[in-house]
């Protein structure tokens, strides 16, 4: 195979052009689909409007299912962000090269999708105008919010985990911004002239920067391991049977992985056709990505299945009899799709024909997401269909006003995400570079002494100033 | 509660019985022998704590808001006769009633969910809801393993034809939309007694008898018993003592007594104790 990793004699004056390409001219497709997802927003917005002049009864929501789609797209949002801390953190930490192609729009998903989570607690609130009363800030009347509640915790968790990733990825950009800023004209040459910090590629900066970039990442890391610990503890805390599992917060951050593994293929697909990335995001990066989203996979169905084992010989009856009407009961068709789509799908990936087959991985990747998104509903609405209280039990499905608004925030996330790599470089330009350089055997030679070439460089800088 | 407050009275704050040293704490005994499952309970709750009547459609789809429910079940077949009537109603099958209400838990697992604290304990048992305080995240709601926590999921108040707003109660506050609500045990009773005993130079002590819920006043039959715990001679004291039930114990281990309250194996400890109903299935 002629194109299955990339080549190691790119020049890097190729690299700069063909990336800063991808900020012009996109295929037509680029438009149609943006186009698409903005008519999703504006439904979205219509459908909030008027539950929000209506109250959230015409969600369809009832008494026993006070929790329905808000709640578990919530959670599926945040856990789609996982993986863009996982593939440029983690794999940063374990110098791991392949990554390099493709973190930056890895970290720009996991940026989006914080966005699109946060939006989904301020739809789901009765007063939206009151919200700020869950955060802690200084108050004459010596009002506290309750610390000992969950959801206080996912909104420290989620400002955190939000302003850390959006730090990390602008920090992450900055040597690029300065490559764009040296070629853009017009407004753009104001935004990078900007944004890029008067960055100049000395070695003191360069330095500093890998200082910083990687204190970041080790921050990261702890950080989107507990923010997602915390919105399993949404559940995890309550008594609810179905809810109260102890295993929720590990469970939670592997299928938060799974997701965003498969977010990552979906758009790694979508960005290589509309950007024309093929030289770039070869088929190696996509076998390797396959392959962690396998084995992530692999680690969420055994913690799935052990949770049933788990429930199914605690010999609770309220558990017990929660655990049989999920796979029997009115909502058995989503729990059976959800083990179809991540349990028994994701074994194609077993198969190299299937991970070498860009448009292969994009449907497996779709189904996987279908399945993760099943994943939480089915986590959200059957326990309360099936509560302790026998009177109370009834099954609703969620109406036109929780579809469209679930419809509208993919539209969300796909229009950011699209104007993101519109406006910003998605493929690191210096990173590749590095790649390329690490790769080429003339330049493994040359990077046997780099302390010598950064003493050199540091002596040099310090002669000119 | 400022900060500095909290961190000098550090030890008091995280006692394990906070309340302990009140002089009240409101309880309920319902005896489910005399429930004739008639509704008048259900109605006079309507009336005095100003709760919306949905209307058909809504209460079709789950939005009613009956702070206190009668829960009608289908009695189970005792024996061979009964088997064939497995899948009849009424007339040929009995059926009981147990009304269900907010059980104003002690370890309530509504309270400690809310981030903002808009549900509470107060010093004398109850389950506060601060409606202002609300802000609609609905966890309360989906904790509360009796759901007895109605939701305002439309502006009922809104839909008042003209003049009806005059029957409304004065002495509690007409929810809006977004705001989760509960019964309160007729929180505005309780404090207008305690109020009246104060006057009368009495400070933290309520005479049994001289306060009543709207749903114990208006059962016919005498079956809602309300009062004092801490006071051994109340009624509901007595009654909580002769079935041997006891506020902290879990599972009540008594064969021969009727009492018991609903889901205290969860460990939430509610006010509310029930007795069972008893049939003479011989005659």
């Amino acid at each position: 195979m002629s194109d299955y990793s990339m080549k190691n004699d790119i020049e890097w004056a190729k690299i700069n052009e063909d990336v800063l390409a991808s900020l012009e001219s996109p295929r037509k497709a680029f438009w149609v689909v943006l186009g698409v997802c903005f008519a999703l927003v504006l439904a979205g917005a219509a459908a909030e409007i008027y539950q929000y002049n209506n109250g959230l009864g015409v969600a369809l929501m009832n008494n026993p299912h006070y929790w329905q789609t808000y709640i578990s797209n919530f959670v599926f949002w945040i856990g789609m962000s996982h993986s863009g801390t996982l593939l440029s953190a983690i794999l940063l930490l374990t110098h791991a090269d392949w990554r390099k192609p493709i973190y930056r729009f890895a970290e720009a998903m996991t940026f989006f999708s914080i966005l699109t989570a946060a939006i989904f607690p301020i739809i789901h609130i009765g007063r939206v105008w009151d919200m700020y009363w869950i955060l802690p800030y200084p108050d004459q009347r010596a009002i506290w919010p309750n610390f000992r509640s969950p959801l206080l915790w996912d909104a420290f968790a989620i400002t955190t985990y939000a302003t850390s990733s959006a730090l990390f990825l602008y920090i992450g950009m900055i040597p690029d911004l300065a490559i764009c800023r040296d070629k853009a004209k017009g407004w753009r040459k104001k935004l990078y002239t900007t944004l890029s910090l008067g960055w100049m590629g000395r070695a003191t900066e360069w330095i500093a920067f890998r200082r910083t970039y990687v204190l970041l990442a080790c921050f990261l890391v702890p950080l989107a391991v507990s923010v997602h610990s915390i919105v399993a503890s949404d559940f995890a805390m309550s008594i609810m049977p179905g809810w109260h599992v102890t295993s929720f917060p590990p469970y939670f951050v592997a299928g938060a992985l799974y997701s965003g593994c498969a977010a990552i293929i979906t758009l790694f697909v979508l960005l290589r056709y509309v950007f024309k990335f093929e030289a770039y995001m070869t088929t190696e990066i996509m076998d390797k990505t396959a392959r962690l989203t396998f084995a992530i996979a692999m680690a969420w169905n055994f913690l799935n299945l052990s949770e049933y084992a788990s429930i199914w010989y605690s010999h609770d009856m309220f558990e017990h009899e929660m655990l049989i009407d999920k796979f029997t009961g009115p909502y058995a068709g989503v729990v059976w799709s959800m083990l179809f789509c991540a349990t028994v799908v994701p074994f194609a990936m077993a198969f190299k024909k299937v991970r070498h087959n860009m448009w292969a991985m994009f449907w497996v990747s779709l189904f996987i997401q279908l399945g993760m998104w099943l994943e939480r509903f089915q986590i959200v609405s059957p326990p309360l269909a099936s509560n302790h209280e026998p009177w109370t039990q009834s099954v609703v499905w969620p109406g036109l006003i929780q579809l469209t608004i679930t419809a509208a925030s993919f539209g969300w996330f796909t229009m950011l995400f699209l104007i993101f790599c519109k406006v910003f470089p998605s493929v690191s330009m210096y990173e590749v570079k590095e790649m390329v350089y690490h790769r080429n055997k003339h330049g493994q030679k040359k990077l046997q002494n780099i302390d010598k070439i950064k003493d050199d460089m540091i002596k040099t800088e310090e002669g000119l100033s | 509660m400022s900060l500095s407050r909290m961190l000098e009275n550090w030890s008091d704050l995280n006692k394990q019985d906070y309340y302990e040293d009140e002089p009240i704490m409101w309880g309920m005994s319902i005896d489910l022998n005399k429930c004739t499952g008639c509704g008048s309970c259900v109605t006079a709750c309507y009336a005095e704590n100003n709760i919306p009547t949905v209307g058909k459609e809504k209460c079709g789809s789950g939005h009613s808001m009956h702070w206190l429910r009668i829960e009608r079940y289908w009695d189970e077949p005792e024996g061979e006769a009964d088997l064939d009537i497995k899948e009849s109603e009424y007339p040929e099958r009995g059926a009981h009633f147990a009304p269900m209400m907010c059980q104003q838990c002690n370890h309530a697992p509504c309270e400690p969910v809310c981030p903002v604290a808009a549900t509470y304990h107060t010093p004398d048992g109850l389950n506060a809801q601060v409606y202002n305080r609300c802000i609609g995240s609905r966890y309360c709601g989906t904790n509360c393993p009796y759901k007895v926590r109605y939701f305002n999921f439309f502006d009922f108040q809104e839909d008042i034809p003209h003049p009806l707003e005059m029957l409304l109660n004065p002495d509690l506050t007409v929810r809006s939309k977004g705001v989760m609500e509960k019964c309160t045990f007729c929180v505005q009773r309780l404090r207008s007694a305690k109020d009246a005993a104060a006057d009368e130079g009495v400070r933290g002590h309520v005479a049994d008898g001289a306060v009543q819920t709207a749903c114990q006043q208006s059962c016919p039959t005498e079956a809602i018993v309300f009062g004092n715990l801490k006071d051994d001679k109340s009624k509901v004291s007595e009654s909580w003592q002769s079935h041997n039930v006891e506020l902290d114990r879990h599972e009540q281990f008594n064969e021969d007594e009727r009492g018991y309250r609903i889901f205290e194996e969860l460990n939430v400890e509610p006010s509310v104790m029930y007795l069972d109903r008893v049939r003479n299935t011989e005659a």
